[in-house]
């Protein structure tokens, strides 16, 4: 293999397996330390320069930095049930223990002085469409954001229910961002057209997925009062149009909505709930944790189960009936769903919430306004730079590429600020900027390091909840109680600040071996070097994580290569504590992303100055 | 030295052993040893080659004597028997528990300052009694401990840190155990676990007197250019006569060179030493053969390592004075008075 080019800003990064997996590319391990050492409202700001929604996120995150934790995959054959970081709730922390003055102050520097004269129209004022707004308006643009609804957040707050994400923390977060000198207009854009000719100088469309998908089979007619599209249901619950439902419930759908519908009811009246689910549990869309917390709440979920009819008797829904199938795999792996033979169950009920997906709808996008659609009705749109096929209307969030989670539009509201910023400065916007980069040695004398590298075998904390008898009947009472600071600190204990980098020097290794014999995980191999297939095998413990690097030197003296691999390594600094040469050395690796502004633009040549 | 401990987690792949043991189950402390120290490497190769041999801890009693080196059965084997003992006297401490208990594995552990020097007379003894163990010098040819004086193994031209030259002769401690009688000598490296760990190994499976010098470089004193115990010197001069496998058994043996020069020591104990020719020449079951050709690399400069010297028919010191079988902490007390009726008898035997 050839030596790793540790200077590409990428190797590094993919070692952040958190970060890295983050689509917004936050700078966990950095928050996490501050955390620990009681610097909330740093933590809280390195958050949201990063993500924008800290306290939000902090609840309700799709966590795709939590399966990317390097713990849980040490932590294998080391703890009973290996986890991750709760690097979420810790997020949470950040929010819950932060000095609000403080932080109020610090946003208030961004706090839009002076106009640029150029003026933004964001259509929706979710996630997406408030992080534009957040990049663009300190620096002097002049954003509106455009909403049916009177206040902002969006999915927020109309589809995430109260009892996860309480209104109070919604507002602080969303009026940052609009005390930054956002104007939010309530209006419902019905004419893409009709904006476009408002002179805007970019529109941003963030409206996301609005329409929740039906289900047409036997019945949905005749059962139709007491059938409820999912999104619109929870949405009319935080409206306060609806407070109750039937006795019996049945939620379709195996996504993080049908977990919403299912825990929502069961507070609104619902004894009798159930999830019924057309594929395996395992299979199903929603996150582990949310599947875990419905099923806490005593809602059991059924798989395997197709629906085939309502039912219905003196014009009122009664019941459901299904098919029950099961998983077959063919020589592809591809799995279809087939019917396994037995009677068709039949179960009783009041009302049915259908949350079977969601899908993104333009009916007020004129086909002709230049913004082409494809095949599946989603924008055409430049990847890299969200622009649409009308370079100065750009979408994101659910609105670009379907449903995700708040966490994508976080990052595409940053991706299309940087779009605009560029695009109205007269640059190429397929120039993207290069993330700021920095690597620090953490070295503070013979065996001392400025990060705390003793490595704890605890394991995840569990986050206290409050009392179920009390949740169950109040649709507002927040479930999670939120860290302890003592708890947070324990668990913070627990990051392995896989930021803080092993860096290797050839030049100066003596091939001692001292590095070799204290690595506690075997991820250090002096050997002859190869192909990295073949390398992988034979290392002191193979390397089978393929999706994590070998970091392999240039030749040393005695012609073999330093190669480590880089998968379950604790960070813990033995190699270079035991190192007599600094040969290896810890250094802090952090990578901030750049966001609209002087950074994100082309450098420009400096003309010489003219004499007067 | 470290300041936190090496953390508890290993490896999700760590293989066990037919114990159920990890290679981690093996270790002992944190090292408190200057940080490239190579004695640390001798640690991690006696680890491997326990965890390998699947002995269990508390078989194994260490036994040391003063020095860096001695310190080291600290940081490993954290569940066996230790014993540090006086300066240059672990060989008769060993030898007095060897007599008193041949059930347990002994591994003497010093270095060249506690047996060149200060221990040289019971060194050469422990030899030639033909103690069954297994001792390992750990020879980095200073005093590390005093900050690097030219210890007895130092090469006569050799510089220390500070430029002055050693003149005197050096003690080869390879050649003393051949001469006193040493019925398996080795020498190896401690940058090539590869060749140490297998030796250690055999060295472990050998009944009699095992000795293994270990040239360990002090990255702190003597790992400078004018060293003949550096890192850089050691690699550029080493030059070993034979690669050897170690089998527990005759069926387990899997590699099969299919080329000529192999040569099979077969142990007491059942187990097989296998030795893959690198010098033509050098037959390792001949002592005097060994003697000369040690000689003749040194006179060339070279560092002669692998397995130089074995017995196939070694014995050891119990078969040498026909000693009682069962260790003294067996013995009951039927079997240590054995009443008047058989001091008649010794006493008649004597008139």
């Amino acid at each position: 293999m050839q030596p790793t080019d540790i200077k590409h800003p990428d190797y590094f990064h993919k070692v952040v397996d958190c970060q890295w997996a983050c689509p917004a590319h936050t700078p966990v391990p950095e928050y996490i330390r501050l955390i620990a050492a009681g610097r909330y409202s740093d933590a809280y700001m390195v958050n949201w320069e990063s993500n924008v929604f800290p306290g939000i996120l902090g609840r309700t995150c799709d966590r795709p930095c939590e399966p990317a934790c390097r713990r849980g995959r040490v932590e294998e054959e080391n703890q009973p049930k290996p986890e991750p970081v709760a690097i979420c709730r810790l997020k949470r922390v950040t929010a819950d223990y932060k000095d609000n003055e403080d932080v109020q102050k610090r946003i208030a520097v961004h706090k839009k002085t002076r106009s640029n004269g150029k003026r933004i129209a964001c259509i929706g004022a979710g996630p997406a469409s408030l992080t534009v707004a957040r990049d663009l308006a300190p620096l002097g643009y002049e954003v509106t954001v455009f909403d049916q609804d009177p206040r902002a957040g969006g999915m927020i707050w109309t589809q995430i229910p109260r009892f996860r994400l309480p209104m109070e923390v919604i507002d602080e977060e969303v009026n940052y961002i609009l005390d930054l000198g956002v104007s939010l207009v309530q209006r419902k854009i019905t004419s893409l057209k009709t904006l476009m000719g408002e002179r805007y100088d970019a529109i941003f469309v963030g409206s996301g997925a609005p329409r929740g998908r039906d289900l047409d089979i036997p019945g949905r007619k005749e059962g139709a009062p007491n059938i409820h599209i999912g999104i619109d249901w929870l949405a009319s619950v935080s409206f306060g149009h609806t407070s109750k439902i039937g006795k019996r419930v049945i939620v379709l759908g195996g996504g993080n909505t049908a977990m919403d519908c299912c825990r929502t009811s069961k507070r609104l009246g619902g004894e009798d709930v159930k999830v019924i689910v057309r594929s395996g549990f395992e299979e199903m869309k929603a996150s582990p944790w949310e599947k875990e917390d419905a099923m806490h709440e005593g809602i059991p979920i059924l798989n395997y189960l197709v629906p085939k009819s309502f039912e219905v008797k003196n014009q009122k829904l009664v019941g459901m009936q299904f098919e029950k199938v099961k998983a077959v795999y063919d020589e592809k792996g591809k799995r279809s769903l087939v019917p396994t033979g037995e009677p068709d169950p039949f179960f009783e009920c009041d009302d049915v919430l259908v949350a079977v997906g969601q899908e993104n709808a333009f009916p007020w996008i004129e086909r002709d306004s230049g913004v082409e659609f494809d095949k599946y009705g989603l924008p055409k749109l430049n990847k890299e730079t969200l622009q649409s096929t009308v370079p100065n209307v750009l979408f994101g969030g659910d609105a670009a590429f379907g449903p995700k989670n708040i966490i994508w539009a976080v990052a595409h509201g940053h991706d299309a600020a940087v779009s605009i910023d560029k695009l109205l400065n007269g640059e190429n916007t397929n120039e993207r900027p290069a993330p700021g980069v920095t690597l620090v040695s953490q070295k503070m004398g013979i065996h001392e390091w400025s990060y705390d590298n003793d490595i704890v075998a605890d394991a995840r904390y569990k986050v206290p909840w409050r009392d179920i008898k009390v949740t169950l009947k109040n649709v507002k009472a927040e479930v999670e109680l939120g860290f302890d600071v003592a708890t947070a600190w324990k668990e913070a204990q627990r990051c392995l600040n896989c930021d803080v980098q092993t860096v290797f020097t050839d030049k100066l290794c003596i091939e001692c071996d001292a590095c070799v014999d204290i690595c506690p995980m075997d991820c250090i191999t002096f050997t002859q070097n190869g192909d990295e297939d073949e390398l992988r095998k034979r290392l002191k413990a193979p390397a089978l994580n393929a999706s994590q690097s070998l970091y392999v030197s240039g030749a040393l003296k005695t012609r073999r290569v330093m190669v480590k691999d880089e998968d379950v390594c604790l960070h813990c600094g033995l190699c270079a504590e035991r190192c007599p040469t600094g040969a290896w050395d810890m250094q802090k690796f952090l990578l901030e992303m750049t966001h609209a502004g002087h950074g994100c633009r082309t450098p420009k040549k400096t003309l010489p100055l003219k004499a007067a | 030295m470290t300041y936190i401990l090496k953390p508890r987690l290993h490896h999700p792949t760590l293989p066990k052993n037919k114990l159920g043991f990890t290679r981690r189950d093996y270790e002992g402390k944190v090292s408190t040893l200057c940080a490239g120290c190579g004695h640390d490497s001798i640690s991690a190769a006696l680890i491997e080659a326990m965890w390998e041999l699947a002995i269990e801890p508390h078989r194994v009693a260490k036994l040391s004597g003063i020095g860096c080196s001695s310190k080291t059965p600290d940081y490993f084997l954290g569940n066996s028997h230790g014993f540090n003992t006086v300066h240059g006297r672990m060989p008769s401490v060993l030898t007095g528990a060897n007599l008193a208990n041949r059930d347990l594995i002994y591994l003497g552990v010093s270095g060249d300052g506690d047996s060149a020097s200060i221990g040289i007379g019971q060194f050469a003894h422990v030899m030639r009694r033909g103690v069954n163990m297994t001792y390992i010098l750990e020879n980095n040819g200073v005093y590390g401990l005093t900050k690097g004086q030219f210890s007895a193994t130092a090469d006569r031209g050799s510089k220390a840190k500070k430029g002055a030259v050693n003149q005197d002769s050096a003690i080869d401690t390879v050649s003393l155990a051949l001469i006193m009688g040493a019925t398996y000598v080795a020498r190896s490296f401690s940058g090539d676990k590869k060749q140490l760990t297998p030796l250690i190994k055999a060295a472990i499976a050998h009944e009699g007197a095992a000795f293994i010098d270990v040239i360990s470089p002090c990255v702190a004193f003597n790992n400078h250019p004018g060293s003949t115990k550096s890192y850089d010197y050691v690699r550029e001069h080493n030059e070993a006569v034979n690669r050897l496998d170690f089998w527990p058994s005759r069926e387990a043996i899997t590699v099969d060179y299919s080329e000529g020069g192999v040569i099979e020591v077969p142990q007491h104990d059942g187990s097989i030493v296998r030795l893959r020719k690198l010098d033509s020449d050098y037959d390792p079951t001949d002592r005097i053969n060994a003697i000369t050709h040690i000689a003749q690399a040194s006179a060339k400069g070279e560092v002669l390592t692998g397995l130089l010297y074995v017995a196939p028919d070694a014995e050891d010191l119990h078969a040498h004075l026909n000693t009682y079988e069962m260790a003294f902490n067996k013995l009951e007390e039927k079997d240590l008075c054995p009443g008047a009726g058989m001091l008649e008898k010794i006493n008649a035997g004597l008139r």
